[in-house]
């Protein structure tokens, strides 16, 4: 394959629906072959750049273009196959119910002839490491396997460049690394440019020759080296939210006295439906103040566990048990509790914040659990003002919680669990794919609810966040679940 | 799909499309007649043909299941409340049950076990993306179509977690113990809203892989009818053909359209 060159002049584009532009002013040359890594703040239109590389854009009805994108001197909307995209969300690059079909699935769409359409299958299989047989079924896969079969599907393509829109966000820890060194060894040995967007630069930083920072006015903030902007833009990239080597937050040490029990496991089996998943053979206890993290990798059953935890799926086996103090009264089985009596006792903050949201407005989001309790109006008013201003969220009250950025719909799914003043807050993955900003003030977040003498269970692969809430670990396994108290 | 994982039978050698052609076959001919000859022959017919499938007993008892309860159920109403012939045997508020309605029970009860037996029988081995390569390239549907529905239809288990995660949320949420209607609905608009995000982000996905690219579009797997596909559908007409000569022959053929 022929490695392509990028030329963007006075580029911009707007989104049919919006006001603003979502990229504007942007002159930028990428020559055939360079690795550029992509950075800016939430909102600087890093996707939209990315798209628009792609030639993913659309026409006039889908927006408004300014200045010209050119790939290998056309525009890249007429250079179909010439680059090749890969996208955050491992779910969604999954096209096909078998592994060989879907990466197939490029290059029919090129109109290959069909005997030149698996040798390419296979080799691109093996370029990045995916050794499942051909047949293999896609939904089995983890997300780290995921995010190499789409580049398989993107490399069988050959394109002249590959775009990579946060391909690691959503993975856990091997799967990051599986992921980086598959895009290595195939940028290495077909020499395409390389143009990479991701928060967390310490993944890339070593593997690009270039960093180019957008300005969310417009243009380009910074371009160089990786050490000449991590050197010269560091903080003000880290306080737009991105991830800088040595940026990192510095928190002071958390001194936390876990103090009475509020949740313990007894011979715990949890999983869904027939099927057992883990098994938390020592008792685990969750202690009012005190952070219990649960870790492990992926289909390990953490979520599972979580939600048992949370009194939201029964378990297959043994007991979880709610001590007399977190119970004030019900049932000591939360599974067994009603909804109602739930909310004050036990929250929960989904892995996708979407699942949770009710209603309209953000205001009205955070008023569902306390009038739920049947609080007085003046009541619920006065916890719904306090939660928007502790979580910055005063400002769209009146926004649909649909329409708020990544960020802002975790701050938001956090505070509806909040809101009903819960002892024991249970948080499925509370951090991935979050920037910088919304991480630190997140983590601060719960240290505050620490203080205040809240439990919390947390699922997470984020070694950072364990060390900043000084959470006791619960690692499961994925062979051999064992319960691991640290 | 579940097709996927499936144990090979002799029928999951078979083209889908041939599976398509011969269990439409079987019902156009035999919704023409209402009467109880045809169906019953057709019945026959498809049992006796029924262990060359290769479908192991039990499995074929699981998924037919729904077919065996749904076709005692139809012939009830039927019984219950059919038009009514001949002589009126009970005759109770709207229910008649007459010799025409006993009559015409019973030869519903066999023509939903004749057309819906092969049609689960045929379709328990039918992989989707089989289907679809036979769709586009042998009954020539447009690919964008064929593709985008086989596409969708991989979405359908992410539906099914969605719809799971919404249900304990809604419990998380403290709003699980009342309004079972309201919750109901609420919970399908959320599925509606994350099913259009989730519908978008694919076709990007598809876009990115050069879907929709002009050009004509090649397909990694040839889709061919052969021998055993011949055989299928010839096998289908001639149950048919059976089915409709010996109702004529022996009177009771009723075409539908001519009552």
């Amino acid at each position: 394959m022929r490695p392509a060159h990028l030329t963007a002049r006075g580029w911009g584009w707007r989104h049919a629906a919006r006001r603003d532009f979502a990229v504007r002013g942007v002159d930028l040359d990428i020559p055939a072959g360079q690795r550029v890594l992509l950075l800016g703040p939430s909102g600087a239109g890093k996707s939209t750049m990315l798209q628009g590389m792609a030639g993913l854009l659309g026409g006039v009805d889908e927006g408004e273009e300014e200045g010209v994108l050119l790939l290998d001197g056309v525009p890249s909307a007429s250079a179909r196959g010439r680059a090749g995209l890969v996208l955050q969300d491992p779910e969604a690059g999954v096209l096909l119910a078998r592994v060989g079909d879907d990466v197939a699935f490029g290059c029919e769409n090129l109109g290959l002839p069909r005997d030149r359409i698996w040798p390419r299958v296979s080799e691109a299989l093996g370029a990045v490491g995916l050794d499942v047989p051909l047949r293999a079924s896609t939904s089995r896969l983890s997300g780290g396997q995921k995010q190499r079969l789409a580049l398989a599907g993107v490399l069988a393509m050959r394109p002249g460049v590959i775009l990579l829109d946060e391909p690691t966000a959503n993975l856990d820890p091997d799967g990051v690394g599986e992921v980086r060194d598959a895009v290595e060894r195939l940028v290495d040995a077909t020499g395409a440019t390389l143009v990479v967007v991701e928060h967390r630069t310490e993944v890339w930083a070593d593997l690009v020759d270039r960093v180019v920072v957008l300005d969310p006015s417009g243009g380009i903030a910074a371009d160089g080296s990786p050490a000449d902007v991590f050197r010269r833009e560091g903080d003000r990239l880290a306080a737009g939210g991105v991830w800088v080597p040595g940026h990192t937050p510095h928190l002071p040490p958390l001194q936390v006295a876990p103090g009475a029990a509020l949740l313990r496991t007894d011979s715990l089996v949890v999983g869904r439906g027939r099927q057992a998943l883990a098994a938390v053979e020592l008792p685990a206890v969750v202690r009012s103040g005190g952070a219990l993290a649960v870790t492990g990798p992926n289909g390990a059953g953490k979520t599972t566990l979580a939600l048992t935890l949370a009194g939201l799926l029964p378990p297959r086996s043994g007991r979880v048990v709610a001590e007399a103090r977190l119970a004030a009264g019900a049932a000591d089985d939360p599974a067994r509790w009603t909804s109602r009596e739930l909310l004050s006792r036990i929250g929960t903050v989904f892995q996708n914040p979407e699942h949770q949201f009710l209603a309209a407005q953000v205001a009205d989001e955070l008023a569902v659990g306390p009038r739920a309790l049947g609080l007085p109006e003046t009541q619920v008013a006065a916890r719904v003002e306090e939660l928007l201003e502790r979580l910055s969220l005063a400002r769209l009250a009146a926004a649909n919680p649909f329409t708020l950025s990544g960020g802002e719909k975790r701050r938001l799914s956090v505070g509806t669990a909040l809101a009903s003043r819960p002892g024991v807050l249970v948080l499925d993955e509370p951090t991935f794919g979050q920037d910088l900003v919304t991480w630190t003030e997140l983590v601060l977040l719960l240290r505050e609810l620490l203080a205040e003498g809240a439990a919390l269970v947390t699922v997470t692969h984020d070694g950072a966040v364990l060390d900043a809430l000084a959470a006791e670990r619960l690692v499961l396994g994925a062979a051999a679940p064992v319960g691991e108290p640290a | 799909m579940t097709a996927v994982d499936a144990p090979p039978v002799a029928l999951a050698r078979t083209n889908p499309v041939a599976k398509l052609a011969a269990s439409g076959v079987l019902a156009v001919a035999l919704v023409l007649s209402l009467d109880w000859v045809s169906a019953s022959v057709a019945l026959a017919l498809e049992l006796l043909a029924l262990p060359f499938a290769g479908v192991p007993w039990r499995r074929l008892w699981r998924r037919t299941a729904v077919v065996w309860l749904a076709a005692p159920l139809t012939g009830l109403t039927i019984l219950l409340y059919g038009q009514e012939s001949g002589t009126v045997h009970v005759d109770w508020l709207l229910v008649r049950i007459s010799d025409g309605s006993i009559e015409l029970a019973i030869a519903t009860v066999l023509r939903v076990l004749a057309i819906g037996l092969p049609a689960v029988v045929l379709f328990l081995t039918v992989d989707p993306t089989e289907l679809a390569d036979g769709l586009a390239q042998l009954v020539r549907l447009p690919a964008r179509f064929v593709l985008g529905a086989l596409a969708a239809l991989r979405l359908l288990a992410v539906f099914g977690d969605d719809w799971r995660a919404l249900e304990l949320a809604r419990r998380a949420r403290g709003v699980a113990d009342r309004g079972r209607v309201r919750r109901f609905a609420g919970q399908a608009f959320a599925l509606l809203v994350l099913a259009i995000r989730r519908g978008s982000t694919l076709a990007t996905a598809m876009e990115a892989r050069g879907f929709g690219a002009p050009g004509r579009r090649t397909w990694a797997r040839p889709s061919r009818l052969g021998g055993r596909d011949a055989a299928l559908i010839g096998g289908a007409v001639l149950i048919a053909a059976a089915a409709v000569i010996a109702s004529v022959a022996t009177g009771h053929w009723n075409f539908i359209a001519g009552r």
